[in-house]
């Protein structure tokens, strides 16, 4: 059910939830989390597509806060049962100089005592910790790979960090870590002398996966960056005994290879979008890892 | 520059603060006798297949298939495949089935064919070449006990029971898999424990009872543990009783063979039952590591005591026909393949008290049953009634006892019941539920029991397995009721689609109880 509601405040839009709770039964009943969405009306869908799917394993109310221009006030949109997953959507349009109080502006909507997410799918402000939104969110999701400038970017969040914040280009990098952290759990147990990180020029992911390999390992790293490359297309872990690699030249299928054992292929589809937004709201405390990696390991890695 | 060590101990890239790091299991492979069965078609292949396209399992793994049936590799990848494609919790993915394909092998031949097992050996010997699984494989024993003897001594005839080349650096496991029923009293569950340790030491042996894997079941231990509301009342002076219902709304269908003889009690009881009692009941364990779980558990088996008059405090009822939600369905005894004048109970109440300071005084009743009114498990913790209403009596009238109620299966959840007022002029006072879903306010794709099962098999984590002495101590609490009931006759009939027999509610109306409709 979709319902409109053109210029009207978030006040009214709380009553007729609770409205539309009454008539209908179940709708806003065991909601773990409310996911704000900071955009532009040109990339709302293709985020509210990702989160309502997100939401089939984290039930949420999801709250779009769209700049765009609308004849006057605040125009809000309300999305329940079949149109919104397992969440509820509420979005929100509104000018830009309306959005200088987006605190106040969604307060009423949250939910009570649940954990506030803030998701910027594209650009991020430069300090997403000190964003009006941003500051009362207990996570912070952040995607500089999609980004204008996304190495730029990552770095710009790295003079930023607060505790709370993460990276979706942090998230596309998981089982590439998990792969390469299970093979350093068998024999040979030898020092990494040296690991190179090759793929897309220009993703972030790339130096994330650098700084995390180098500030874990106390090794030199190298990034190999090759423009039209898919994402991550290469990790080689160089040992005294020989390389491990774990290449992935196609997008889908990966190449394990290890001195004296069979090369594995494995399913490494690139990550979709709703796969890394329902891993970033798996956990809602900070990731200290991520912290670690962004404001230390990534000196490491040439910008 | 100086990198990092790495050692067997210490691997520089996991770090315990990394929360999102996926744990895979190391190379190894699964090997399961009785693939032609239910159990591996519905529920382990797809299992595994499910494992592999959440890359929880090795790059590596490798699925051999032990069966009778004159298959190649291919005829069983086939089989894999269409149980997969009908039964896995996942979307299916042509790389992500690849991946696992490669791995599929099969071994023809009988429990005691010795070839076979020496077939066996050999396939098991080339993965560790062709697949490198390093000499790390579990045997998974799909098939009935009373083959279990043959099946552990071919495994150490044939020297797949012990690794060989262990080095300093590696030591390559082999562990095995066996599901209930473990034994059907206690002198035949010490007799399969001597079969199956003589081959595998203990901490070898992973027995499954998948409502252990269950996401309610563990979550019982978070709500009781992690929060601080419940555990204060968690005790005799304001719980008045417990009881923990596993109701089943099919008959036996075609498993007569297996069940008559057996019985309620003996199938679910003994194992399913007694389990949740023990994480009901237990005190707080140190940690959750095997060792500290185990120790708590046996603790309250431990102080299991029965009634004296088990006559009056156990029911046992046995289906006749009738019609279950609009359905004809037969009678026990006519089912196929049981004995005209069988005596097996296809329900089983009982009454069991547990002697210590948190528990004295608060019976335990646990039921279980087949053909009854609809299926679910759940453990209902009921209290007692306030000591002191300043109401008048009639404005309570509708209210019952407060109840904590953990949902198994399905709908996994928690309801607590109590008073609210009823809306008007007058105080009136209702019982009223508050819920919580586990779909509603979790993950709807939450992993499958024999997902985590499996999975915990091959990574050596053995909290959610039964131990031998946790299987002596339920048998030693039922072997008495079994008795004593094997000298009663038959079974009391109850009508399909009910609540069970008229017995069952008067034991409890002899403690001036009522079962709870779940």
């Amino acid at each position: 059910m979709i319902i409109d509601l053109p210029a009207t405040t978030t006040t009214a839009v709380a009553k007729k939830l609770i409205k539309l709770r009454q008539e209908g039964g179940a709708v806003t009943l065991g909601r773990v989390l409310t996911l704000v969405i900071v955009t532009d009306t040109s990339s709302t869908t293709e985020a509210i597509d990702a989160a309502n799917v997100a939401s089939r394993e984290h039930p949420c109310r999801i709250i779009v806060l769209a700049t765009g221009s609308t004849e006057k006030g605040i125009d809000a949109e309300i999305r329940i049962g079949g149109d919104a997953g397992a969440s509820e959507v509420i979005i929100l349009t509104a000018p830009a100089e309306a959005l200088v109080h987006a605190d106040t502006l969604v307060m009423p909507l949250l939910l009570p005592d649940a954990p506030i997410v803030a998701w910027w799918p594209r650009e991020a402000p430069a300090n997403p910790g000190a964003d009006v939104i941003g500051a009362m969110a207990h996570r912070r999701i952040t995607d500089s790979y999609r980004s204008a400038d996304p190495r730029a970017s990552i770095r710009r969040l790295a003079e930023a960090y607060r505790p709370g914040d993460t990276d979706l280009a942090w998230t596309r990098t998981t089982i590439w870590r998990g792969l390469l952290a299970s093979t350093l759990d068998q024999p040979p147990f030898e020092p990494v002398l040296r690991a190179t990180v090759a793929g897309q020029d220009d993703h972030s992911s790339l130096d994330l996966l650098a700084a995390w390999l180098g500030e874990e390992l106390d090794c030199e790293v190298d990034v190999v960056r090759t423009p039209g490359a898919q994402a991550v297309t290469s990790v080689t872990l160089t040992r005294a005994s020989g390389d491990i690699t774990l290449a992935r030249p196609s997008g889908k299928v990966a190449i394990l290879s290890q001195p004296q054992q069979p090369d594995h292929r494995i399913a490494l589809p690139v990550r979709q979008l709703h796969e890394c937004i329902a891993e970033e709201l798996r956990r809602l405390d900070e990731d200290e890892m991520y912290g670690e990696v962004l404001t230390q390991g990534l000196r490491r890695v040439a910008s | 520059m100086s990198p990092t060590e790495v050692t067997a101990e210490h691997n520089p890239l996991r770090d315990s603060r990394d929360l999102r790091l996926p744990h895979i299991a190391g190379p190894c492979s699964l090997v399961i006798f009785g693939v032609t069965g239910d159990l591996a078609r519905k529920k382990l292949m797809p299992a595994v297949y499910d494992l592999s396209n959440r890359g929880l399992l090795p790059p590596g793994f490798a699925l051999t298939g032990f069966a009778r049936r004159d298959w190649d590799d291919q005829d069983f990848t086939q089989v894999v495949h269409d149980a997969v494609k009908q039964y896995a919790r996942t979307p299916f993915r042509e790389e992500a089935w690849q991946q696992l394909a490669e791995g599929i092998r099969f071994v023809q031949g009988s429990f005691d064919d010795e070839a076979a097992f020496e077939e066996l050996a050999r396939t098991v010997h080339e993965l560790d070449e062709q697949r490198g699984t390093r000499g790390n494989h579990a045997f998974y024993l799909s098939v009935p006990p009373s083959a279990f003897p043959t099946v552990c001594r071919q495994l150490a005839r044939s020297g797949l029971s012990k690794p060989q080349h262990a080095t300093d650096e590696t030591q390559p496991w082999r562990r095995v898999v066996i599901e209930k029923p473990f034994g059907h009293d206690l002198a035949s569950a010490r007799e399969l424990n001597d079969v199956v340790s003589e081959v595998f030491d203990q901490p070898s042996v992973f027995r499954i009872d998948h409502y252990l894997g269950k996401e309610t079941v563990l979550n019982l231990l978070a709500l009781r543990f992690a929060n601080q509301m419940y555990e204060p009342i968690w005790n005799n002076h304001y719980v008045d009783h417990v009881q923990i219902t596993m109701a089943e709304d099919i008959g036996i269908g075609g498993r007569a063979g297996y069940y008559d003889g057996i019985g309620a009690a003996r199938d679910v009881i003994q194992n399913h039952l007694l389990q949740l009692l023990a994480l009901t009941a237990m005190e707080e364990p140190a940690s959750f590591a095997a060792d500290d779980l185990v120790a708590e558990k046996i603790k309250v088996l431990s102080a299991c005591r029965l009634p004296e008059d088990l006559a009056a405090h156990t029911a046992r009822g046995q289906y006749a026909a009738g019609s279950q939600a609009g359905e004809q369905v037969k009678g026990y005894l006519d089912e196929d393949g049981t004995a005209p004048d069988s005596t097996t109970e296809t329900y089983a109440a009982i009454r069991v008290d547990i002697d210590n300071r948190r528990w004295a005084g608060v019976p335990f009743y646990l039921r279980a049953g087949k053909r009854l009114g609809r299926r679910v498990t759940e453990i209902a913790v009921v209290f007692k009634s306030a000591p002191h209403l300043p109401f008048d009596s009639s404005e309570t009238s509708d209210l019952g006892n407060n109840a904590i109620v953990i949902r198994v299966q399905p709908d996994e959840g928690v309801t607590i019941r109590f008073g609210a007022k009823v809306p008007g002029t007058a105080m009136e006072v209702r019982d009223v539920t508050m819920d919580f879903g586990y779909g509603h306010a979790f993950t709807q794709s939450s992993p499958e029991a024999y997902e985590r099962l499996i999975l915990s098999v091959l990574l050596g984590e053995p909290p959610l397995f039964p131990r031998h002495e946790e299987v002596e101590l339920s048998w030693r609490i039922l072997d008495p009721i079994t008795a004593h009931w094997a000298a009663e006759g038959q079974p009391e009939p109850y009508r399909a689609g009910t609540w069970g027999p008229g017995s069952a509610d008067e034991m409890l109306a002899r403690d001036g109880r009522v079962w709870r409709r779940p």
